[in-house]
This record gives structure tokens, C-alpha cells and sequence, in this order.
């Protein structure tokens, strides 16, 4: 179907009342130079629950999802208008190190990337950039069991990381991620290079993360945001301007948003009319 | 040609008669194909003959005189029977080890930052272009270079001008493969370290380079392996001596200039012995070609 006729005015629903929220994100804009790539788009990230991110392509869910950790500060016509609440403080305010925000803010990538060294130092990496002082053997293994790798790795933590399956080294990363206990996990289509029982592990460990962090998550995969996600936000693409420009359409528990959306875009979506 | 039907080629439709599959060695393509490979073959054979040829030279004319006493001897003087080169490998090797310690932390630092630090800035353009264009330059003009503002100003010819000179040839090589091998770090990973919180620096030192370490070392490797060859650069800078090293700041003996000077003497001796150094020196060569190998090799 096309997009260019439906005109969704902003969601101001992103932000729901009496939630308490680890991230709160108002984009107004988002520029990759001149090019409009999101735009209006209010949206949080629970305490203790996974947010979904879901979409059609281009629709700007990573775009956004990355914003909020100021990974997009790696390109360099990169441009956000608006502010991304964490804790108390805007994140792209004057004078803030967005090294230091990735430091609170963690972050799972799409394809596996574990560095290349053994798998006890992948896990150590952000301790050691940390300073961390205490028992690192103690955390390193806290941070594997969580991600659901230690019984398959403790005999062999000296060897690369880089020789596990591919969801092995996706468990990793999630252990790497977790090892320095940030506040936010932010993950970005954790599962699309994972076969299905990689996945299926992976969804599992996302659902017992969610009691120490607070998880977003973008997918491609519908059925992945129903099994794990509590808050679902979909967002769209706006052709209308000639340009491709991504906004968020609705927010709100998954179930409702799939089983009763309230706007007719979502409810194109869910039931399979456009991807 | 073999005989696919006519009615087939007429059509151009494969589907109309039963498939003709047969190997036919008659056939044109079959014959162009076996000729090619053959041409290809000899090229091959060709382009190996004379590094086995040198080799074969190298060992029966000079694996004769290779014994402990050639290889830790002074250099006889004329008509002297026995005697060595010792003072040549130490030289060698001295003047390499300089060159190295020079070339190969500047080389590997400025690799990083032209690989992953600022690739696109105006100094790192500059920066390969300029590594770019000395990978071609004659050896010998970096002996006259070093020449120019170390021995005169120095008013000796010196270990410490030769490996000043070696490291000039071996910089553009170490830092190119540096930053080669920087670049080859998949993308994905350095994200990985940003996104742990990691400041650019820290990336690049903690993440990259350690990735990127096995290719570095083929080109320190390569690098130094060339700069164990080489004669013309030393020529201007360490001259030579017919004693051992006592210090970095005297004429300094090497394996390519002994070479060079005893070849050209009229005393069998001496021809033997320039024979042995060059074995001892393509050794040495290609010992280092082989660790470059070996650090090059994919790890997991």
C-alpha cells in the first residue's frame, strides 16, 4: 500500500502516564545532513521491561534505538533535535561525553562482534576500561552465567571469542554488555543473524535480563516483539515530502498495540498488509 | 565442432533434441582451454626458475665454506687463507635492530592513525601519498640523504647512520601494511568498542591494533627482511670495518657490503667467502620472510 496518502499526525502517546521510565526520548528531528531521517518521534524505555522497536524498513527504529546512546555521534552529519532524558539529564546537552553515556547505556549490535581476544577478556573488557577494582574472575563469571554461557565456555576461557557459533558469540556480546551492569541495555536486531535456536536462546536470556535492566529492543520480527517485548512502539515511513522520513505512529503494551491498535497505520501493519 | 544437431543450433532451443554431453577432446574450446592452461603452467615454471637457480648457486658455491669459524671470524686480510664474516652478521643485524627500533614504532603508530584514527583528514592524505611515492624510491638516495646530515654532521660514518638509513626504506612499508591491516578490522568490531564506552584512542590501542597485530607484524617482518638486503643505503653511512662493532658511532661492517667488496677481489678466499655471505644472507632473509608468514597466518 502507499504511504504518501495516509498523514498520521505525531503520537503524543509515546510517554504513557504513571510509568516510570529509565530513558525518555522526545526527537524531534534527526538529520543525516540535510536528509530528514526521523521526525517526531516521543518515546521511553521502561525500568525493568523490554521495549519493543518495530517497523518497516527505513522507518527509523535503529536510527532512533541508536540515538539513545549517542552511537550515531560515529557519523559525523549526524543531527538530533530534541533530548533524550536519562536519569535526570539530557544526554545531548552541552558538555556531555557521549563516551561516557555509552558507559551507562549498553549496547547489543546486530551481527555477533566480539573482540579479538579470549572470551574471559571479552567479558572484562568494559571492567578493565572501568577501572574495576574488585573480584574480576567473580564478575566475569556472574556476567556469563546471566547471558546463559557459562556452562558452555568455563572450561575454555582462554580461547578466542571469535571461535564460538555465531549465537554463542552473540551471548557473549550480551555478556561483554551486561559485565559493567548498565542501567540500559539497548539491543538492535539482536537475533537477525542467529538461526531459530539461537534465537529462541537469546529471547529467553532477553526476558530474565529485563530483572536487572531495562531492555529496547528493535526487531524485524513481529513475533519476536509479541514473545518478549511488555511495550511495543511502531513507527513508520513518510514518503509524502519526497524524502524517506521514519516517525513513531504508536505506543503501547504489546498486546493491545497487536490486538487492538488504535490507528489504522499499526493495524496495516500487524496484520501483514505492507512490511 | 561436435555434432550437436542442427536443428537445435538453428532454434537456439536446448530443449529440442536429446542433450549431447559428452567430453569431446576435438573440441575447440576444449583445445583452447588445454593449450591455455599449459602456457599458464610454463609461466609459472618460468617465474620460479631464477629464485632456484640463485638458491642452487648460492648453496653449492658458497654451503662449502659455511662453518662455525667463517660464521664467527674476522675478515681474513689478502692472501690470507680462512677467516670470516662475524663481524658482518653482527653488523647486519645491529644496524637492522636500529632500523627497526626507529621505524617500526613510528611506522605502526602513524598505520593507526591513517588506518582508523582520521583516515580521511588532510595529513593522512598527505601522509600516504608521501609513504606512497618514498615505497619507490631509489635506496641509495636515502644513503645520500643520511650521508647529507648525519655523517657529516656526525664526521664519522656510523652504525647509527646505516640503521638511520635502513629505517627510512623500511617506514613507508610498515606503516602501508599497518594501516592495511588496521582497515581490515571489520567495522563491526570497532562499533563493538565505542559502544562499551570506549574513547577513540582507547578503540584504537585497545581493539584495533591488537586485531590488526598479526598483519603489522608481516610487514615489520617484510620490512625487515628487505632492510637486511640492502646494500646501497649502507653503503654511504656505515662504509665498512674489518673488525668487530665496539660502538654505535664507528664504521660498522655488513653482510651486503662484504659481499660487494670481496667479490671484486682477485683472491680466491675472499670470492669463497663473499660466496657463504650471500648464502648467510639469503638465509637471513628469508627467515624473516618466513616469520611474516607465520604472524600473517589467520588465528582464531
Amino acid at each position: 500500500m502507499s504511504l504518501a496518502a495516509v498523514d498520521i499526525p505525531a503520537s503524543d502517546a509515546g510517554i504513557l502516564p504513571d510509568r516510570d521510565y529509565a530513558i525518555r526520548a522526545d526527537v524531534s528531528k534527526i538529520f543525516y545532513g540535510d536528509f530528514l531521517a526521523v521526525r517526531d518521534s516521543r518515546i521511553g524505555v521502561e525500568k525493568g521491561k523490554i521495549t519493543g522497536f518495530i517497523g518497516p524498513s527505513g522507518c527509523g527504529k535503529s536510527t532512533v534505538l541508536r540515538s539513545l546512546n549517542r552511537m550515531n555521534d560515529l557519523i559525523p552529519i549526524f543531527r538530533l533535535e530534541g533530548t533524550v532524558d536519562f536519569m535526570g539529564q539530557d544526554i545531548y546537552a552541552k558538555g556531555v561525553d557521549p563516551v561516557a553515556v555509552r558507559r551507562y547505556i549498553g549496547m547489543v549490535f546486530q551481527q555477533p562482534n566480539p573482540f579479538s581476544m579470549s572470551i574471559y577478556e571479552n567479558v572484562a573488557f568494559g571492567l578493565r576500561l572501568n577501572r574495576f577494582k574488585g573480584d574480576m574472575d567473580e564478575r566475569v563469571q556472574s556476567a556469563l552465567e546471566k547471558a546463559g554461557l557459562w556452562k558452555e565456555v568455563k572450561d575454555k576461557l582462554k580461547q578466542s571469542g571469535l571461535a564460538l557459533s555465531g549465537g554463542q558469540q552473540q551471548r557473549l556480546c550480551i555478556a561483554r554488555a551486561i559485565a559493567t551492569q548498565p542501567s540500559v541495555l539497548l539491543m538492535d536486531e539482536p537475533c537477525s543473524a542467529l538461526d531459530p535456536i539461537a534465537t529462541r536462546i537469546v529471547e529467553e536470556l532477553m526476558l530474565e535480563l529485563k530483572q536487572d535492566f531495562s531492555v529496547a529492543i528493535v526487531t524485524h520480527n513481529m513475533q519476536q516483539a509479541v514473545r518478549v517485548a511488555d511495550t511495543t512502539a511502531f513507527f513508520s515511513v513518510d514518503i509524502s515530502q519526497g524524502g524517506r522520513t521514519g516517525f513513531l505512529v504508536e505506543v503501547g503494551p504489546t498486546k493491545q498495540l497487536f490486538d487492538e491498535p488504535r490507528e489504522k497505520l499499526t493495524r496495516d501493519y500487524v496484520s501483514g498488509q505492507f512490511s | 565442432m561436435t555434432d550437436i544437431p542442427a536443428a537445435a543450433l538453428a532454434s537456439a532451443d536446448t530443449r529440442a533434441a536429446a542433450p549431447q554431453m559428452r567430453h569431446s577432446f576435438g573440441d575447440r574450446r576444449n583445445v583452447v582451454n588445454g593449450l591455455m592452461t599449459g602456457v599458464l603452467w610454463l609461466m609459472a615454471v618460468i617465474a620460479a626458475i631464477p629464485l632456484f637457480s640463485v638458491l642452487y648457486m648460492l648453496i653449492s658455491q658458497g654451503g662449502t665454506r659455511i662453518s662455525f669459524e667463517t660464521l664467527t671470524s674476522l675478515p681474513p686480510a689478502g692472501f690470507m687463507a680462512g677467516g670470516g664474516f662475524g663481524n658482518a652478521i653482527l653488523g647486519t643485524l645491529v644496524m637492522v635492530g636500529i632500523a627497526g627500533l626507529i621505524s617500526v614504532p613510528i611506522g605502526v603508530m602513524g598505520g593507526v592513525f591513517l588506518g582508523a584514527v582520521a583516515p580521511e583528514s588532510t595529513l593522512a592524505s598527505i601522509v600516504r601519498f608521501v609513504a606512497k611515492t618514498l615505497t619507490g624510491f631509489p635506496s641509495i638516495l636515502a644513503g645520500v640523504f643520511v650521508f647529507g646530515f648525519l655523517v657529516l654532521s656526525m664526521g664519522t660514518y656510523s652504525a647509527i647512520a646505516g640503521g638511520v638509513a635502513l629505517a627510512v626504506g623500511m617506514l613507508p612499508t610498515v606503516m602501508l601494511t599497518a594501516e592495511q591491516a588496521v582497515r581490515m578490522v571489520p567495522q563491526r568490531m570497532k562499533d563493538a568498542a565505542v559502544g562499551m564506552g570506549c574513547t577513540p584512542a582507547q578503540a584504537a590501542w585497545k581493539v584495533t591494533l591488537p586485531a590488526a597485530l598479526p598483519g603489522v607484524m608481516t610487514g615489520v617482518m617484510l620490512a625487515v627482511a628487505g632492510a637486511a638486503g640492502e646494500s646501497a643505503p649502507i653503503l654511504f653511512t656505515a662504509l665498512f670495518s674489518s673488525f668487530w662493532i665496539e660502538s654505535l658511532f664507528e664504521p660498522t661492517a655488513s653482510l651486503s657490503i662484504l659481499i660487494f667488496n670481496f667479490s671484486g677481489m682477485p683472491f680466491p678466499n675472499q670470492i669463497e667467502l663473499a660466496w657463504a655471505a650471500s648464502l648467510v644472507l639469503v638465509l637471513i632473509v628469508l627467515v624473516f620472510n618466513i616469520l611474516s608468514r607465520l604472524f600473517g597466518a589467520p588465528k582464531l
